[in-house]
Protein backbone atom coordinates (compact mmCIF):
# COMPACT_ATOMS: atom_id res chain seq x y z
CA UNK A 1 0.00 0.00 0.00
CA UNK A 2 1.29 3.45 -0.91
CA UNK A 3 1.75 5.35 2.19
CA UNK A 4 1.44 8.73 0.18
CA UNK A 5 -2.32 8.36 0.17
CA UNK A 6 -4.34 9.95 2.24
CA UNK A 7 -7.45 8.56 1.45
CA UNK A 8 -8.57 6.88 4.19
CA UNK A 9 -8.73 3.18 4.86
CA UNK A 10 -13.05 1.99 4.46
CA UNK A 11 -13.49 3.70 1.53
CA UNK A 12 -10.91 1.23 0.33
CA UNK A 13 -10.80 3.88 -3.04
CA UNK A 14 -10.44 4.41 -6.79
CA UNK A 15 -8.95 7.96 -6.62
CA UNK A 16 -6.74 8.76 -9.42
CA UNK A 17 -3.42 8.68 -9.30
CA UNK A 18 -2.82 12.47 -9.28
CA UNK A 19 -5.66 13.29 -6.94
CA UNK A 20 -4.23 11.16 -4.19
CA UNK A 21 -1.64 13.40 -2.19
CA UNK A 22 -4.87 15.68 -1.40
CA UNK A 23 -7.78 14.47 0.61
CA UNK A 24 -10.98 13.96 -0.87
CA UNK A 25 -13.46 16.55 -1.70
CA UNK A 26 -16.08 14.35 -0.59
CA UNK A 27 -15.70 11.33 1.74
CA UNK A 28 -18.92 9.55 2.86
CA UNK A 29 -18.75 6.87 5.55
CA UNK A 30 -21.77 4.12 6.09
CA UNK A 31 -24.55 6.71 4.79
CA UNK A 32 -27.50 5.25 4.93
CA UNK A 33 -31.47 6.45 5.33
CA UNK A 34 -34.26 4.97 6.27
CA UNK A 35 -38.12 5.87 4.77
CA UNK A 36 -40.51 4.41 7.57
CA UNK A 37 -39.29 0.76 7.74
CA UNK A 38 -38.00 0.73 4.03
CA UNK A 39 -33.74 1.05 4.19
CA UNK A 40 -33.48 3.04 0.73
CA UNK A 41 -29.50 3.29 1.02
CA UNK A 42 -27.28 1.21 3.41
CA UNK A 43 -23.64 1.42 4.02
CA UNK A 44 -22.76 3.70 1.00
CA UNK A 45 -19.08 4.51 1.67
CA UNK A 46 -17.06 6.53 -0.52
CA UNK A 47 -14.33 8.71 -1.73
CA UNK A 48 -14.10 11.07 -4.42
CA UNK A 49 -10.60 12.63 -5.10
CA UNK A 50 -10.44 16.50 -6.27
CA UNK A 51 -10.25 16.40 -9.94
CA UNK A 52 -11.77 12.42 -10.27
CA UNK A 53 -14.67 11.90 -12.67
CA UNK A 54 -16.78 9.23 -11.06
CA UNK A 55 -20.36 7.36 -11.60
CA UNK A 56 -22.66 5.85 -9.89
CA UNK A 57 -25.07 3.32 -11.67
CA UNK A 58 -27.06 0.89 -10.95
CA UNK A 59 -30.54 -0.51 -11.95
CA UNK A 60 -33.57 1.32 -11.09
CA UNK A 61 -34.80 1.86 -8.06
CA UNK A 62 -31.27 1.17 -6.56
CA UNK A 63 -31.28 4.35 -4.50
CA UNK A 64 -29.02 6.69 -6.84
CA UNK A 65 -30.57 9.59 -6.82
CA UNK A 66 -31.55 9.15 -3.23
CA UNK A 67 -27.64 9.49 -2.78
CA UNK A 68 -27.67 12.54 -4.21
CA UNK A 69 -30.41 14.02 -1.86
CA UNK A 70 -28.15 12.79 0.92
CA UNK A 71 -25.08 14.23 -0.08
CA UNK A 72 -26.72 17.68 -0.84
CA UNK A 73 -28.61 17.29 2.45
CA UNK A 74 -32.10 17.72 0.93
CA UNK A 75 -32.98 14.14 2.96
CA UNK A 76 -30.76 14.10 6.44
CA UNK A 77 -29.18 10.37 6.59
CA UNK A 78 -30.16 8.17 9.34
CA UNK A 79 -26.61 6.94 9.72
CA UNK A 80 -23.30 7.39 8.84
CA UNK A 81 -21.55 10.68 8.00
CA UNK A 82 -20.56 13.33 4.94
CA UNK A 83 -17.25 15.36 5.06
CA UNK A 84 -17.16 18.04 2.17
CA UNK A 85 -13.70 19.49 1.64
CA UNK A 86 -13.12 17.81 4.89
CA UNK A 87 -15.41 19.45 6.99
CA UNK A 88 -18.53 17.82 8.52
CA UNK A 89 -21.87 18.28 7.15
CA UNK A 90 -24.24 16.78 9.57
CA UNK A 91 -27.05 18.63 10.52
CA UNK A 92 -26.70 21.70 7.91
CA UNK A 93 -29.00 22.74 5.59
CA UNK A 94 -29.25 22.66 1.85
CA UNK A 95 -28.22 25.82 1.51
CA UNK A 96 -25.43 25.88 3.84
CA UNK A 97 -23.74 22.88 1.93
CA UNK A 98 -24.41 24.63 -1.16
CA UNK A 99 -22.04 27.32 0.37
CA UNK A 100 -19.47 24.58 1.02
CA UNK A 101 -18.93 24.05 -2.57
CA UNK A 102 -21.64 21.44 -3.79
CA UNK A 103 -23.80 21.39 -6.49
CA UNK A 104 -25.88 19.32 -8.59
CA UNK A 105 -27.96 19.08 -11.54
CA UNK A 106 -31.38 16.70 -11.71
CA UNK A 107 -32.99 13.99 -13.18
CA UNK A 108 -35.99 16.13 -14.33
CA UNK A 109 -34.85 19.16 -15.49
CA UNK A 110 -35.68 22.44 -12.88
CA UNK A 111 -34.64 25.02 -13.95
CA UNK A 112 -36.18 28.42 -13.01
CA UNK A 113 -38.28 28.28 -15.99
CA UNK A 114 -39.74 31.81 -16.05
CA UNK A 115 -36.74 33.57 -15.64
CA UNK A 116 -34.08 34.58 -18.61
CA UNK A 117 -30.77 32.05 -19.36
CA UNK A 118 -28.37 34.93 -17.61
CA UNK A 119 -30.67 35.35 -14.65
CA UNK A 120 -30.61 31.65 -14.09
CA UNK A 121 -26.75 31.49 -13.68
CA UNK A 122 -26.85 35.08 -11.96
CA UNK A 123 -28.97 32.79 -9.31
CA UNK A 124 -26.10 30.74 -8.77
CA UNK A 125 -23.74 33.55 -8.88
CA UNK A 126 -25.52 34.54 -5.67
CA UNK A 127 -23.37 33.93 -2.93
CA UNK A 128 -20.54 35.66 -4.51
CA UNK A 129 -22.40 38.50 -6.01
CA UNK A 130 -21.75 41.29 -3.01
CA UNK A 131 -24.03 43.77 -2.97
CA UNK A 132 -25.83 44.50 0.25
CA UNK A 133 -29.87 45.74 0.71
CA UNK A 134 -29.10 49.35 0.99
CA UNK A 135 -27.02 49.43 -2.22
CA UNK A 136 -29.70 47.56 -4.20
CA UNK A 137 -32.50 49.28 -3.70
CA UNK A 138 -30.84 52.61 -3.76
CA UNK A 139 -28.52 51.91 -7.23
CA UNK A 140 -25.42 53.34 -5.51
CA UNK A 141 -21.98 52.19 -7.27
CA UNK A 142 -21.82 49.05 -5.38
CA UNK A 143 -24.80 47.61 -7.15
CA UNK A 144 -23.89 48.80 -10.46
CA UNK A 145 -20.19 47.02 -10.10
CA UNK A 146 -21.59 43.51 -8.34
CA UNK A 147 -24.13 43.80 -11.04
CA UNK A 148 -21.59 44.00 -13.73
CA UNK A 149 -19.09 41.59 -12.47
CA UNK A 150 -22.25 39.25 -12.16
CA UNK A 151 -23.37 39.26 -15.70
CA UNK A 152 -19.66 39.04 -17.07
CA UNK A 153 -19.21 36.15 -15.65
CA UNK A 154 -22.51 34.32 -15.89
CA UNK A 155 -21.73 35.31 -19.69
CA UNK A 156 -18.61 33.24 -19.58
CA UNK A 157 -19.89 30.10 -17.89
CA UNK A 158 -22.30 30.40 -20.84
CA UNK A 159 -19.50 30.61 -23.20
CA UNK A 160 -18.36 27.31 -21.68
CA UNK A 161 -21.14 25.53 -23.55
CA UNK A 162 -21.48 28.51 -26.20
CA UNK A 163 -24.82 29.76 -24.95
CA UNK A 164 -23.94 33.40 -24.65
CA UNK A 165 -26.36 34.26 -27.79
CA UNK A 166 -29.45 32.66 -25.43
CA UNK A 167 -28.57 34.88 -22.45
CA UNK A 168 -31.89 36.62 -22.69
CA UNK A 169 -33.93 34.00 -23.45
CA UNK A 170 -36.49 33.15 -21.08
CA UNK A 171 -34.97 29.62 -19.99
CA UNK A 172 -38.25 27.60 -20.41
CA UNK A 173 -38.09 28.34 -23.76
CA UNK A 174 -35.09 26.36 -24.42
CA UNK A 175 -34.50 23.00 -26.64
CA UNK A 176 -34.59 19.95 -24.05
CA UNK A 177 -30.25 19.89 -24.57
CA UNK A 178 -29.86 23.46 -24.00
CA UNK A 179 -31.95 23.10 -20.70
CA UNK A 180 -30.05 20.09 -19.70
CA UNK A 181 -26.19 22.74 -20.33
CA UNK A 182 -27.54 25.43 -18.53
CA UNK A 183 -28.67 23.09 -15.64
CA UNK A 184 -24.75 23.03 -15.26
CA UNK A 185 -23.76 26.10 -15.91
CA UNK A 186 -26.05 27.50 -13.23
CA UNK A 187 -24.71 24.59 -10.93
CA UNK A 188 -20.93 25.79 -12.00
CA UNK A 189 -21.79 28.99 -11.11
CA UNK A 190 -22.23 28.30 -7.64
CA UNK A 191 -18.48 27.75 -7.98
CA UNK A 192 -18.55 24.10 -5.97
CA UNK A 193 -15.50 21.80 -5.52
CA UNK A 194 -17.66 18.71 -6.72
CA UNK A 195 -20.79 18.76 -9.22
CA UNK A 196 -23.32 16.24 -9.00
CA UNK A 197 -24.94 15.49 -12.04
CA UNK A 198 -28.00 13.36 -12.56
CA UNK A 199 -28.24 11.70 -15.96
CA UNK A 200 -26.95 14.29 -17.33
CA UNK A 201 -27.09 12.29 -21.01
CA UNK A 202 -30.96 11.64 -20.47
CA UNK A 203 -32.92 12.04 -23.52
CA UNK A 204 -30.13 12.88 -25.71
CA UNK A 205 -28.69 11.49 -29.15
CA UNK A 206 -25.98 9.87 -29.43
CA UNK A 207 -24.04 13.14 -30.95
CA UNK A 208 -25.43 15.01 -27.93
CA UNK A 209 -24.07 12.72 -25.83
CA UNK A 210 -20.62 12.45 -26.94
CA UNK A 211 -20.66 16.15 -26.87
CA UNK A 212 -21.45 16.21 -23.09
CA UNK A 213 -18.44 13.42 -22.52
CA UNK A 214 -16.28 16.06 -24.31
CA UNK A 215 -18.16 19.16 -21.77
CA UNK A 216 -17.88 17.28 -18.80
CA UNK A 217 -14.31 16.55 -19.21
CA UNK A 218 -13.76 20.22 -20.29
CA UNK A 219 -15.49 21.61 -17.03
CA UNK A 220 -13.24 19.36 -14.96
CA UNK A 221 -9.97 20.67 -16.08
CA UNK A 222 -11.10 24.47 -16.81
CA UNK A 223 -12.73 24.43 -13.34
CA UNK A 224 -10.50 21.77 -11.50
CA UNK A 225 -13.40 20.32 -10.11
CA UNK A 226 -14.90 16.71 -9.27
CA UNK A 227 -18.06 15.47 -11.28
CA UNK A 228 -20.32 12.61 -9.77
CA UNK A 229 -22.66 11.42 -12.19
CA UNK A 230 -25.38 8.99 -12.47
CA UNK A 231 -26.05 7.84 -15.91
CA UNK A 232 -27.52 4.81 -17.47
CA UNK A 233 -25.62 5.55 -20.83
CA UNK A 234 -23.13 2.96 -20.37
CA UNK A 235 -21.17 4.38 -22.98
CA UNK A 236 -21.05 7.45 -21.13
CA UNK A 237 -20.11 6.05 -18.47
CA UNK A 238 -17.42 4.03 -18.91
CA UNK A 239 -15.67 6.42 -21.59
CA UNK A 240 -15.74 9.06 -19.02
CA UNK A 241 -15.93 7.98 -15.56
CA UNK A 242 -12.21 7.16 -13.63
CA UNK A 243 -13.93 5.53 -10.88
CA UNK A 244 -17.40 3.55 -10.73
CA UNK A 245 -19.81 2.41 -7.62
CA UNK A 246 -22.39 -0.28 -8.75
CA UNK A 247 -25.49 0.29 -6.03
CA UNK A 248 -28.19 -2.34 -5.81
CA UNK A 249 -30.90 -2.38 -3.16
CA UNK A 250 -29.22 0.70 -1.79
CA UNK A 251 -26.14 -1.16 -1.27
CA UNK A 252 -22.43 -0.93 -3.33
CA UNK A 253 -22.01 -3.80 -4.90
CA UNK A 254 -18.87 -3.12 -6.82
CA UNK A 255 -15.93 -0.33 -6.68
CA UNK A 256 -13.46 0.01 -9.41
CA UNK A 257 -12.25 1.57 -12.71
CA UNK A 258 -14.66 0.99 -15.82
CA UNK A 259 -12.91 -2.67 -16.79
CA UNK A 260 -13.16 -3.84 -13.48
CA UNK A 261 -16.68 -2.83 -13.05
CA UNK A 262 -17.09 -4.34 -16.61
CA UNK A 263 -16.29 -7.96 -15.98
CA UNK A 264 -17.45 -7.69 -11.76
CA UNK A 265 -19.83 -10.92 -11.67
CA UNK A 266 -22.17 -9.03 -9.31
CA UNK A 267 -22.57 -6.06 -11.41
CA UNK A 268 -23.24 -8.68 -14.15
CA UNK A 269 -26.27 -10.34 -12.21
CA UNK A 270 -27.33 -7.16 -10.68
CA UNK A 271 -28.16 -5.79 -14.30
CA UNK A 272 -28.93 -8.94 -16.14
CA UNK A 273 -30.05 -11.28 -13.25
CA UNK A 274 -28.52 -14.79 -12.12
CA UNK A 275 -27.15 -17.05 -14.66
CA UNK A 276 -29.22 -19.80 -14.69
CA UNK A 277 -27.46 -22.93 -13.48
CA UNK B 1 -65.73 67.30 -18.23
CA UNK B 2 -64.11 68.68 -14.95
CA UNK B 3 -66.31 66.33 -12.73
CA UNK B 4 -65.09 63.83 -14.94
CA UNK B 5 -61.50 64.07 -14.61
CA UNK B 6 -61.65 65.47 -10.95
CA UNK B 7 -63.59 61.54 -10.21
CA UNK B 8 -60.36 60.22 -12.07
CA UNK B 9 -58.36 61.47 -9.96
CA UNK B 10 -59.92 60.21 -7.23
CA UNK B 11 -60.31 56.86 -8.50
CA UNK B 12 -56.43 57.41 -9.38
CA UNK B 13 -55.49 58.13 -5.42
CA UNK B 14 -57.72 55.53 -3.98
CA UNK B 15 -56.22 53.05 -6.54
CA UNK B 16 -53.10 53.63 -5.95
CA UNK B 17 -53.68 52.76 -2.09
CA UNK B 18 -54.94 49.83 -2.90
CA UNK B 19 -52.15 48.63 -5.32
CA UNK B 20 -49.68 49.15 -2.33
CA UNK B 21 -51.60 47.04 -0.27
CA UNK B 22 -52.30 44.55 -3.12
CA UNK B 23 -48.58 43.94 -4.11
CA UNK B 24 -48.00 43.13 -0.34
CA UNK B 25 -50.52 40.47 -0.69
CA UNK B 26 -49.24 39.32 -4.01
CA UNK B 27 -45.72 39.20 -3.26
CA UNK B 28 -46.35 36.87 0.23
CA UNK B 29 -48.59 34.81 -1.86
CA UNK B 30 -46.06 34.31 -4.90
CA UNK B 31 -43.29 33.56 -2.22
CA UNK B 32 -45.15 31.07 0.23
CA UNK B 33 -49.16 30.45 -1.49
CA UNK B 34 -49.70 32.13 1.69
CA UNK B 35 -52.95 34.47 1.73
CA UNK B 36 -52.05 36.55 4.49
CA UNK B 37 -55.09 37.97 6.10
CA UNK B 38 -53.24 39.94 8.58
CA UNK B 39 -51.90 42.44 6.25
CA UNK B 40 -54.92 44.49 5.91
CA UNK B 41 -54.19 44.82 9.65
CA UNK B 42 -50.53 45.59 9.29
CA UNK B 43 -51.95 49.49 7.77
CA UNK B 44 -54.35 49.92 10.97
CA UNK B 45 -50.80 49.49 12.86
CA UNK B 46 -49.00 51.80 10.64
CA UNK B 47 -51.95 54.57 10.84
CA UNK B 48 -51.90 54.77 14.62
CA UNK B 49 -48.43 54.68 15.14
CA UNK B 50 -48.62 57.53 12.81
CA UNK B 51 -51.33 58.72 14.65
CA UNK B 52 -49.45 58.81 17.63
CA UNK B 53 -46.10 60.62 16.13
CA UNK B 54 -48.89 63.61 15.14
CA UNK B 55 -50.76 63.61 18.35
CA UNK B 56 -47.59 63.38 20.84
CA UNK B 57 -44.74 65.36 19.40
CA UNK B 58 -46.93 68.24 17.55
CA UNK B 59 -46.29 70.17 21.07
CA UNK B 60 -42.94 70.17 20.85
CA UNK B 61 -41.80 69.94 17.34
CA UNK B 62 -42.45 72.37 14.27
CA UNK B 63 -45.20 70.26 11.77
CA UNK B 64 -42.84 69.83 9.12
CA UNK B 65 -40.50 67.61 11.38
CA UNK B 66 -43.55 65.86 13.38
CA UNK B 67 -44.87 64.88 9.70
CA UNK B 68 -41.48 63.51 8.93
CA UNK B 69 -40.47 61.43 11.77
CA UNK B 70 -44.67 60.15 11.61
CA UNK B 71 -44.13 58.46 8.02
CA UNK B 72 -40.67 56.98 9.04
CA UNK B 73 -41.78 55.84 12.13
CA UNK B 74 -45.38 54.30 10.70
CA UNK B 75 -43.04 52.86 7.81
CA UNK B 76 -40.58 51.59 10.10
CA UNK B 77 -42.89 49.74 12.62
CA UNK B 78 -45.13 48.23 9.47
CA UNK B 79 -41.79 46.40 8.54
CA UNK B 80 -40.59 45.24 11.53
CA UNK B 81 -44.59 43.99 12.55
CA UNK B 82 -44.57 42.65 9.14
CA UNK B 83 -41.11 40.74 9.24
CA UNK B 84 -42.25 39.87 13.06
CA UNK B 85 -45.15 37.81 12.46
CA UNK B 86 -43.92 36.05 10.34
CA UNK B 87 -41.31 34.96 12.52
CA UNK B 88 -43.10 34.20 15.25
CA UNK B 89 -46.56 32.92 13.44
CA UNK B 90 -45.72 31.36 10.03
CA UNK B 91 -41.96 30.66 10.10
CA UNK B 92 -42.80 27.69 12.77
CA UNK B 93 -45.98 26.28 10.00
CA UNK B 94 -43.15 26.36 7.01
CA UNK B 95 -44.00 22.71 6.36
CA UNK B 96 -47.28 22.23 7.56
CA UNK B 97 -50.62 22.43 5.35
CA UNK B 98 -51.66 25.64 3.62
CA UNK B 99 -54.66 25.58 5.21
CA UNK B 100 -53.36 25.84 8.68
CA UNK B 101 -51.07 28.39 7.66
CA UNK B 102 -54.54 30.47 6.47
CA UNK B 103 -55.84 30.01 9.56
CA UNK B 104 -52.72 31.38 11.54
CA UNK B 105 -53.24 34.12 9.04
CA UNK B 106 -56.87 34.67 10.39
CA UNK B 107 -55.66 34.26 14.05
CA UNK B 108 -52.98 37.48 13.70
CA UNK B 109 -55.75 39.54 11.83
CA UNK B 110 -57.85 39.07 14.94
CA UNK B 111 -55.25 39.16 17.22
CA UNK B 112 -54.08 42.50 16.11
CA UNK B 113 -57.31 44.22 15.94
CA UNK B 114 -58.32 43.10 19.66
CA UNK B 115 -54.74 44.24 20.91
CA UNK B 116 -55.81 47.29 19.29
CA UNK B 117 -58.68 47.80 20.72
CA UNK B 118 -57.83 47.34 24.11
CA UNK B 119 -54.96 49.71 23.70
CA UNK B 120 -56.76 52.29 21.80
CA UNK B 121 -60.16 51.86 22.17
CA UNK B 122 -62.52 50.96 20.18
CA UNK B 123 -63.63 54.26 18.66
CA UNK B 124 -61.87 56.03 15.48
CA UNK B 125 -59.42 58.32 16.23
CA UNK B 126 -58.47 61.30 14.01
CA UNK B 127 -54.96 61.44 12.27
CA UNK B 128 -53.89 64.78 11.38
CA UNK B 129 -53.03 64.98 7.88
CA UNK B 130 -49.50 64.60 7.12
CA UNK B 131 -49.71 66.79 3.51
CA UNK B 132 -51.15 69.82 4.53
CA UNK B 133 -50.27 72.15 1.76
CA UNK B 134 -53.53 72.51 0.11
CA UNK B 135 -54.18 72.23 -3.72
CA UNK B 136 -53.08 73.59 -7.01
CA UNK B 137 -54.69 74.25 -9.89
CA UNK B 138 -54.39 72.40 -13.52
CA UNK B 139 -56.13 74.55 -15.89
CA UNK B 140 -59.44 75.40 -14.61
CA UNK B 141 -59.11 71.97 -12.29
CA UNK B 142 -58.27 72.37 -8.73
CA UNK B 143 -56.09 69.13 -8.06
CA UNK B 144 -55.29 68.58 -4.23
CA UNK B 145 -51.40 67.57 -3.33
CA UNK B 146 -52.77 64.95 -1.21
CA UNK B 147 -54.15 63.40 -4.59
CA UNK B 148 -50.99 64.23 -6.67
CA UNK B 149 -48.47 63.33 -3.81
CA UNK B 150 -49.97 59.63 -3.21
CA UNK B 151 -50.30 59.01 -6.66
CA UNK B 152 -46.22 59.96 -7.17
CA UNK B 153 -45.40 58.13 -3.72
CA UNK B 154 -47.55 55.02 -5.05
CA UNK B 155 -45.96 54.86 -8.18
CA UNK B 156 -42.23 55.77 -7.47
CA UNK B 157 -42.51 52.73 -5.00
CA UNK B 158 -44.15 50.15 -7.72
CA UNK B 159 -41.42 50.96 -9.96
CA UNK B 160 -38.61 50.79 -7.00
CA UNK B 161 -40.43 47.33 -6.19
CA UNK B 162 -39.90 46.01 -9.58
CA UNK B 163 -36.77 47.22 -10.42
CA UNK B 164 -35.68 45.74 -7.01
CA UNK B 165 -37.40 42.42 -8.01
CA UNK B 166 -36.22 41.96 -11.73
CA UNK B 167 -32.81 43.77 -11.13
CA UNK B 168 -31.25 43.17 -8.40
CA UNK B 169 -29.89 39.69 -6.68
CA UNK B 170 -31.88 39.80 -3.45
CA UNK B 171 -34.84 40.28 -5.94
CA UNK B 172 -33.43 37.42 -8.03
CA UNK B 173 -33.59 35.62 -5.03
CA UNK B 174 -36.86 36.07 -4.01
CA UNK B 175 -38.20 35.37 -8.05
CA UNK B 176 -36.41 31.76 -7.39
CA UNK B 177 -37.87 30.87 -3.75
CA UNK B 178 -41.11 31.45 -5.33
CA UNK B 179 -40.34 29.09 -8.46
CA UNK B 180 -38.69 25.73 -6.77
CA UNK B 181 -37.36 26.33 -2.99
CA UNK B 182 -35.75 23.27 -3.20
CA UNK B 183 -33.42 24.51 -6.19
CA UNK B 184 -32.75 27.83 -4.96
CA UNK B 185 -31.23 25.93 -1.72
CA UNK B 186 -29.26 24.78 -3.89
CA UNK B 187 -27.89 27.70 -5.15
CA UNK B 188 -26.95 28.46 -1.58
CA UNK B 189 -30.23 31.09 -1.29
CA UNK B 190 -31.27 30.89 2.37
CA UNK B 191 -34.92 30.59 2.13
CA UNK B 192 -36.03 31.89 5.35
CA UNK B 193 -33.99 34.68 4.82
CA UNK B 194 -35.80 35.52 1.42
CA UNK B 195 -39.12 34.85 3.18
CA UNK B 196 -38.37 37.27 5.94
CA UNK B 197 -36.83 40.02 3.53
CA UNK B 198 -40.66 39.90 1.16
CA UNK B 199 -42.41 39.98 4.17
CA UNK B 200 -40.53 43.12 5.38
CA UNK B 201 -41.02 44.90 1.84
CA UNK B 202 -44.73 43.45 1.44
CA UNK B 203 -45.12 45.45 4.79
CA UNK B 204 -42.99 48.46 4.17
CA UNK B 205 -45.39 49.31 1.62
CA UNK B 206 -47.92 48.60 3.39
CA UNK B 207 -47.18 50.93 5.74
CA UNK B 208 -46.65 53.88 2.75
CA UNK B 209 -50.07 52.79 2.02
CA UNK B 210 -51.34 53.63 5.32
CA UNK B 211 -49.46 56.84 5.66
CA UNK B 212 -51.08 57.33 2.30
CA UNK B 213 -54.69 56.49 3.55
CA UNK B 214 -54.46 58.71 6.50
CA UNK B 215 -53.62 61.31 4.26
CA UNK B 216 -57.14 60.67 2.54
CA UNK B 217 -59.32 59.65 5.40
CA UNK B 218 -57.29 61.12 8.40
CA UNK B 219 -58.91 58.26 11.04
CA UNK B 220 -57.64 55.21 12.39
CA UNK B 221 -59.77 52.44 13.47
CA UNK B 222 -59.32 49.19 15.19
CA UNK B 223 -61.08 47.17 12.05
CA UNK B 224 -59.97 49.81 9.32
CA UNK B 225 -57.76 47.18 7.61
CA UNK B 226 -59.83 44.68 7.53
CA UNK B 227 -62.32 45.82 4.56
CA UNK B 228 -59.29 47.98 3.19
CA UNK B 229 -56.92 44.38 3.59
CA UNK B 230 -59.90 42.24 1.66
CA UNK B 231 -60.83 44.92 -1.15
CA UNK B 232 -56.47 44.48 -1.92
CA UNK B 233 -56.75 40.63 -1.60
CA UNK B 234 -59.72 41.42 -4.69
CA UNK B 235 -57.60 43.70 -6.36
CA UNK B 236 -54.65 41.11 -5.97
CA UNK B 237 -56.99 38.31 -7.39
CA UNK B 238 -57.82 40.72 -9.78
CA UNK B 239 -55.12 41.35 -11.48
CA UNK B 240 -53.63 38.00 -10.91
CA UNK B 241 -52.17 36.97 -7.49
CA UNK B 242 -48.54 36.51 -7.43
CA UNK B 243 -48.00 38.89 -9.96
CA UNK B 244 -46.39 42.36 -9.24
CA UNK B 245 -47.92 44.11 -12.20
CA UNK B 246 -51.16 42.09 -11.59
CA UNK B 247 -51.42 43.81 -8.63
CA UNK B 248 -51.00 47.20 -9.43
CA UNK B 249 -53.81 46.51 -12.04
CA UNK B 250 -55.92 45.61 -10.03
CA UNK B 251 -55.45 48.13 -7.71
CA UNK B 252 -55.98 50.49 -10.06
CA UNK B 253 -58.96 49.05 -10.92
CA UNK B 254 -60.90 48.24 -7.94
CA UNK B 255 -60.25 51.86 -7.35
CA UNK B 256 -61.64 52.46 -10.27
CA UNK B 257 -64.86 50.69 -9.88
CA UNK B 258 -65.67 52.00 -6.54
CA UNK B 259 -65.31 55.55 -7.68
CA UNK B 260 -67.44 55.23 -10.72
CA UNK B 261 -70.13 53.34 -8.02
CA UNK B 262 -69.98 56.33 -5.72
CA UNK B 263 -70.06 58.87 -8.49
CA UNK B 264 -73.27 58.23 -10.03
CA UNK B 265 -74.76 58.35 -6.47
CA UNK B 266 -74.98 54.41 -5.30
CA UNK B 267 -71.95 54.43 -2.69
CA UNK B 268 -73.83 52.22 -0.62
CA UNK B 269 -73.26 49.21 -3.21
CA UNK B 270 -69.46 49.93 -3.30
CA UNK B 271 -68.70 47.60 -2.13
CA UNK B 272 -70.98 44.98 -2.71
CA UNK B 273 -70.21 46.13 -6.71
CA UNK B 274 -66.07 45.34 -5.14
CA UNK B 275 -67.36 41.41 -4.35
CA UNK B 276 -69.19 41.09 -7.42
CA UNK B 277 -66.38 41.90 -9.37
CA UNK B 278 -64.03 39.02 -7.50
CA UNK B 279 -66.58 36.61 -8.06
CA UNK B 280 -67.20 36.91 -11.67
CA UNK B 281 -63.41 37.06 -12.26
CA UNK B 282 -62.88 33.88 -10.12
CA UNK B 283 -65.63 32.13 -12.56
CA UNK B 284 -64.32 33.29 -16.08
CA UNK B 285 -60.73 33.93 -15.41
CA UNK B 286 -59.77 32.03 -12.11
CA UNK B 287 -55.94 33.24 -12.46
CA UNK B 288 -56.41 36.84 -12.64
CA UNK B 289 -56.37 39.36 -15.51
CA UNK B 290 -51.78 38.84 -15.39
CA UNK B 291 -51.96 35.05 -13.51
CA UNK B 292 -50.44 32.35 -15.29
CA UNK B 293 -52.49 29.25 -15.77
CA UNK B 294 -50.55 26.97 -13.42
CA UNK B 295 -50.49 23.59 -15.00
CA UNK B 296 -49.89 20.55 -12.34
CA UNK B 297 -47.43 18.38 -12.79
CA UNK B 298 -48.22 14.75 -11.66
Amino acid sequence: MNNTKMVPVPSRSIIPERDSDKAPILEAFNLGIDFGGLTAVDNFTIAVGRTEICGLIGPNGAGKTTVFNLLTNVYQPTRGLIMLDGKNTTGKSTYQVSRMGIARTFQNIRLFSKMSVLDNVKVGLYNSTKCSFISSVLRLPQYFKSEKQANEKALELLSVFDMESHAYDEAGSLPYGAQRRLEIVRALATNPGIMLLDEPAAGMNPSETWELMENIRKIRDKFQIAIMLIEHDMNLVMGICEGIAVLDHGKIIAKGDPEQIKSNPAVIEAYLGKKEA
Amino acid sequence: MTTVIGQLINALQLGSIYALVALGYSMVYGIISLLNFAHGDIIMVGAYAAWFIMTSLNSFLPFGAVAAIAVVFSILICTLLGAGIEKVAYAPLRSAPRLSLLITAIGVSYFLENMAQMIFGAGAKSVPNIISIGSFHVGKMTVSWTSAITLIVSVISMAVLTVFVKKTKMGKAMRAVSEDVGTAQLMGINPNKTISLTFAIGSALAGIGSILYCCAYAQASPTMGSMLGLKAFVAAVLGGIGSIPGAVLGGFAIGLAETLVSSVGLSVWKDAIVFAILIIVLIFKPAGILGKKKIEKV
